[in-house]
């Protein structure tokens, strides 16, 4: 209970313990993931044969390091791509959204704004199978009837990028909300009094007290989109991202490629994590 | 006058991005999902309207029992993730101090910053019959051959509430931290048990975090792909699979569609029946 209430010795050590395999539970399979991404052997099990870093560099017929696996290289190209443009389109949109709800009143505002939230409730698959059946039946109408064959409404990049950044900018608009609730309106109408623009006073007071929001927001946007899988798996087409070229390998079977792009996807996350949480501790 | 057209502007400038998201990517796309899962192929392009693929769904067992069987585990998923979850989220609120305590919040937070698919991977190499935990095994003499551990509901339930904790500690938390300490001391001084503080003053008062907690959880359970197909194998029959492959393998959209349909209906009806029993605003549950 709380440190005030007098409790048995074997109940807070009983709790900690609980406390302390709880974390085990919670970073165990990360762990063995990184681990063996270094260990000299065909396969990422035990024994350990030693430290190598072969898996990441080394590039043999028998050990090819991920460096020189194409069909990850490329897929780690293409999920940069789909994950910078949906943090781009994301951010752009959340700021317009955020204006929208913060600063203007209008009819039905609450029902639009249930609308807005709602793509956080629809489960990711079914989000992907809806925009696939939808932009299918486009494509379709306009082949039958025009003889016109839009490529980028069938699967692949634009409806990845489309299909995430319907449930990513709805987060982006909440964080990007926030921040803008907190802002101080008689700053703007002091800057309007002084004879500057409308476009002027957003540029240099409103943006800049909405950057952290805007810099955070848009590195959870990329992260989320690099490393969704759902919707993206359903969206896909022939240049597959890097968790769907993940996926089927692993389906396939493990090898110790598979660790060391791992190892990389957690030493990145946990780069741009720090990032975030630097800009939050700033503002 | 002419502010006011400017505001006018700018109001529909701002109105124009967020309505066509809404108009394309969701309204739409999930009114197409409702009208091809109601429909029937008779020849090539044409289609007519029937409850074909639903009956198809009630008359054949293997669907909804997988149906049900989804339905459940999610809900017991949940419910494990809630027991285990609590706490864990009192001791950051309540008993870990300073410094420690935001080590031990951020501990929480990273497997939410590494990829599900990563997570999963790792409990792969733990779990399998070569794995790190049936070596283990070997090696201090609990079992006599290898032991495989993946494909059974066991660690499918494993990697559920593995995967979904976070987003039961984090409200759990931010609800408890609110929570005057001298409730329960009074309660305490006027000679309540443990169970009855918790019972009678903690839970009514996390009851906001228990919910959207709740919600959550079982909506990326019901939704997970990922976890069931990799930790269960060819048998773990997850909703979802049956969803992927009536679309992608059996190329039958209406079928699929008409499982989308189901499963939406499942996860808002439970996502309803939540917020009705706690007298909770979606905005606020889903917006927190």
């Amino acid at each position: 209970m709380i440190p005030s209430i007098p409790q048995s010795q074997a109940f807070r050590k009983t709790y900690t313990v609980y406390v302390g395999l709880f974390f085990l539970f919670l970073l165990a399979p990360l762990i063995v993931v990184a681990v063996f991404s270094l260990n000299d052997s065909l396969f990422p099990s035990l024994p350990w044969e030693g430290f190598t870093l072969d898996w990441y560099l080394e590039d043999t017929k028998e050990r090819r390091g991920l460096f020189h696996d194409r069909a990850i290289v490329d897929s780690i190209g293409t999920s940069l791509m789909i994950a910078a443009s949906v943090a781009i389109l994301s951010v752009c949109v959340a700021v317009s959204n955020a204006l929208l709800f913060e600063r203007h009143q209008f009819r039905g505002k609450s029902v639009l704004y249930s609308l807005m939230l709602l793509p956080l409730v629809i489960p990711g698959v079914i989000l992907g199978i809806s925009v696939l059946s939808f932009s299918s039946g486009i494509a379709n109408s306009l082949e039958d009837n025009y003889g016109l064959d839009f490529e980028f409404l069938r699967p692949g990049f634009l409806l990845i990028v489309l299909g995430q950044f319907a449930f990513i900018s709805t987060m982006a608009t909440l964080v990007i909300s926030a921040r803008l609730r907190k802002f101080d309106i008689e700053l703007e109408e002091a800057a309007l009094n002084l004879g500057a623009s409308h476009f002027d006073v957003f540029r240099t007071i409103t943006l800049p007290w909405l950057k952290p929001a805007i810099m955070g927001s848009a590195i959870v946007a990329f992260l989320m989109s690099f490393e969704n899988f759902n919707t993206t798996l359903i969206l896909a087409g022939s240049d597959s991202p890097l968790t769907i070229t993940l996926f089927d390998r692993m389906r396939e079977g493990s090898t110790p490629v598979l660790n060391a792009v791992s190892t990389l996807l957690m030493l990145g996350s946990g780069v741009l994590a720090l990032a975030s949480l630097f800009i939050q501790r700033k503002k | 006058m002419l502010r006011f057209s400017g505001k006018n502007l700018s109001f529909y400038l701002l109105l124009t991005p967020l309505l066509l998201t809404l108009v394309l990517l969701v309204i739409l796309p999930q009114l197409d999902m409702l009208i091809v899962s109601l429909r029937e192929r008779i020849s090539y392009g044409e289609y007519t309207f029937s409850l074909l693929h639903y009956q198809e769904f009630v008359n054949e067992p293997f669907y909804w029992n997988t149906f049900l069987r989804t339905a459940v585990m999610s809900i017991m998923a949940t419910l494990i993730t809630l027991l285990l979850a609590f706490p864990i989220a009192w001791y950051i609120a309540k008993i870990a101090q300073g410094r420690n305590k935001s080590l031990i919040f951020l501990a929480c937070l990273i497997p939410f910053w590494v990829s599900e698919l990563v997570r999963t991977y790792g409990w792969m190499i733990l779990l399998r019959e070569s794995g790190v935990i049936s070596v283990f095994l070997q090696w201090s003499g609990l079992a006599s051959g290898p032991v495989e551990m993946l494909y059974n509901d066991i660690t499918v339930m494993t990697g559920l509430v593995y995967a979904s904790m976070l987003f039961m500690v984090v409200p759990l938390v931010s609800t408890l931290e609110g929570m005057d300490d001298s409730l329960v001391e009074a309660a305490y001084d006027l000679g309540a048990s443990t169970f009855t503080v918790i019972r009678t003053v903690i839970l009514p008062y996390a009851m906001p975090g228990v919910i959207s907690g709740c919600i959550v959880v079982f909506m990326l359970t019901l939704g997970n792909y990922l976890t069931p197909t990799l930790l269960g194998g060819k048998d773990s029959l997850w909703f979802t699979e049956q969803i992927f492959t009536q679309f992608i393998t059996r190329f039958n959209w209406e079928q699929g569609a008409a499982f989308g349909v189901l499963l939406l209906s499942l996860s808002s009806l439970i996502v309803w029946l939540g917020l009705k029993l706690s007298g909770q605003s979606f905005k606020k549950a889903v917006a927190s």
